[in-house]
């Protein structure tokens, strides 16, 4: 992964100071609406990880994001537990060990193949969940309470203030960037960027391409996990639809507007379109179809996306 | 001592096609092989087939006494073998330090003789543009690049395919330089190039490859005396 350029880290940091500040003047619909926002750019960032650096398009990335979510209303619906020492690890672990299995099978396959394969596996854990009564069905199940951070009888962490739960899911996006960035400037990321370019040389260098493809499929489905966690946590609700192909759908629409590739792209591109899918929908009952041909114009106009507009105005000006 | 390679009867079909009909080919220590024939006559496929990059459809690979018949190519690789593919198949997006670095691995035996350094100093063209991404690099560069990249998994040999294709000639020799180099070290190697000449003068054997079939096994000195024998399998 090339190093960010000047202009667009200040660009990031900015956009971070913004975001760090927002809460300080932001109505609360906003600050809830904001920390909604971050929490799916996690989640396609975590893709992007997959389509951007390894070549792999997933169509059943959802699947680890609701699971993640399931996981948290089984353990406090069911059992009773609302610790988040208990929670998060279960939830990671659970979205993780479902990477494995999906990842595992589906790697063996590329190009169109592997799209259909992690579609049909993702709809398999969709069914699973839409048709047992026991969760929730079609309808979903409520989460009767939301997850706490207790250490004795003192709060650690308060996951009903919404002020605390922004600041959270910003350290997890801010967090989660730093630490894949790191990731694929290293040895390993560079392994990964060899294997989109070329996977057979990669092989005659003696890298075991699959291992290190799964390895990268588990990472990117705990950090979905992650996105999961937050989202049970923040919406009190889960879902089928939360793992259904249409989540995972637009996650990679995120990611392609957003630009693939750059990590950031992707959360450029959740907070342009979810804005503005707030804002159209607020103007008229037809905005779907406005931002259908916003969708259609960046990928016709910005071929790498925001983040790609973003790179080119800043050749203009270098 | 085992041969470092011993590819024996190799059968390879592209579709229903065949391409290689049993070719027996032998690499032994310190030896410094060209592999030679026109176009399609299956060179580059027999490369790929003992490296598993294509699935041999017959035959047995060994590596070093090893049998590596059917293993996945990581493997093979890991065996000893460091291969500069036609059309180089550097990596575009990483830089020539980030090309070599990714490669980078001690050999069999844990021998490290090949370090990013070593490689630097062997090509100083590559030190002068070290942060520089793959697709800025000149053609004479890339190659540059792709051999000091298998130079650094630290290999038993170093596997050339069209060694100096599409090259000024002025880097060609450049290339020729540094291979002779290296067989001085005692590294084997296997040459496939289109200057026959150039390769012979290098070379300690030759094997001729016709629609397929090993058609010649000699000595290069045989090659370069008796040039009757080119000239009847690749009209030269």
């Amino acid at each position: 992964m090339p190093r960010i350029s000047r202009p667009i880290l200040l660009l990031l940091l900015a956009g971070t100071a913004f975001l760090a500040l927002f809460p300080l003047w932001g109505e609360t619909f906003y600050i809830r609406f904001v920390t909604r926002i971050m929490v799916y750019a996690l989640f396609a960032m975590s893709l992007d990880l997959l389509v951007g650096y390894v070549g792999l398009v997933s169509l059943g990335h959802a699947a680890f994001f609701g699971v993640a979510i399931y996981t948290v209303a089984g353990l406090v619906n069911k059992a009773g537990i609302t610790s988040a020492f208990a929670i998060l690890p279960a939830a990671l672990a659970l979205s993780a060990a479902c990477a494995l299995v999906i990842g595992w099978i589906s790697i063996r396959t590329s190009g169109v193949y592997f799209i259909m394969i992690t579609l049909a596996l993702a709809q398999m854990l969709y069914y699973f969940f839409n048709d047992q009564k026991y969760w929730g069905g079609t309808d979903g199940m409520n989460i009767d309470r939301r997850p706490d951070l207790m250490l004795g009888d003192m709060v650690l962490f308060n996951f009903n203030d919404r002020v605390q739960f922004y600041y959270l899911a910003l350290a997890c996006l801010v967090v989660a960037f730093l630490l894949l960035y790191r990731l694929l400037r290293s040895p390993f990321g560079h392994a990964l960027v060899g294997i989109r370019a070329n996977e057979g040389r990669m092989r005659a260098l003696g890298y075991d391409v699959q291992r290190l493809k799964l390895i990268a499929f588990v990472i990117a489905g705990t950090v979905a996990g992650l996105a999961g966690f937050l989202e049970a946590a923040r919406g009190t609700f889960a879902s089928p639809a939360h793992l259904g192909w249409h989540e995972s759908g637009h996650a990679l629409v995120l990611v392609i507007l957003g630009g693939i590739g750059t990590l950031f792209g992707p959360v450029i591109g959740t907070f342009v379109l979810l804005l503005m899918e707030d804002y159209f929908a607020t103007l008229t009952d037809r905005w779907l179809l406005i931002m259908g041909v916003f969708v259609i114009a960046v990928v016709m106009f910005l071929p790498n996306g925001l983040a790609g507009l973003l790179k080119r105005l800043e050749r203009r000006d270098g | 001592m085992a041969a470092i390679i011993d590819a024996k009867g190799l059968q390879v079909f592209y579709g229903d096609s065949q391409v290689l009909h049993g070719v027996d080919f032998r690499v032994g220590e310190g030896e410094t092989v060209a592999l030679i024939g026109r176009n399609g006559m299956g060179k580059s496929t027999t490369l790929r087939a003992i490296l598993g990059l294509v699935p041999p459809r017959g035959g047995s690979v060994a590596i070093l006494g090893q049998d590596m018949t059917g293993q996945p190519t990581h493997r093979i690789a890991r065996a000893g073998l460091g291969y500069v593919p036609e059309g180089r198949q550097i990596f575009p997006r990483l830089s020539v330090r980030e090309n070599l670095a990714i490669a980078a691995r001690p050999g069999r035996g844990g021998t490290t003789d090949w370090t990013v350094r070593r490689v630097l100093e062997t090509f100083p063209r590559l030190a002068e543009r070290l942060n520089h991404v793959g697709t800025t690099l000149s053609g004479g560069e890339q190659q540059m690049l792709a051999i000091g990249r298998a130079l650094v998994t630290n290999p038993d040999v170093l596997i050339l395919d069209e060694a100096t294709e599409g090259l000024a000639p002025l880097i060609r020799k450049e290339i020729w330089r540094v291979v002779v180099g290296l067989k001085a070290t005692g590294l084997a190697t296997v040459i496939v190039d289109k200057n026959v000449h150039a390769l012979l003068d290098i070379a300690d054997r030759a094997v001729i490859l016709v629609k397929g079939q090993v058609a010649h096994e000699g000595t290069a000195a045989e090659l370069r005396r008796r040039p009757e024998i080119l000239q009847r399998y690749i009209g030269l």
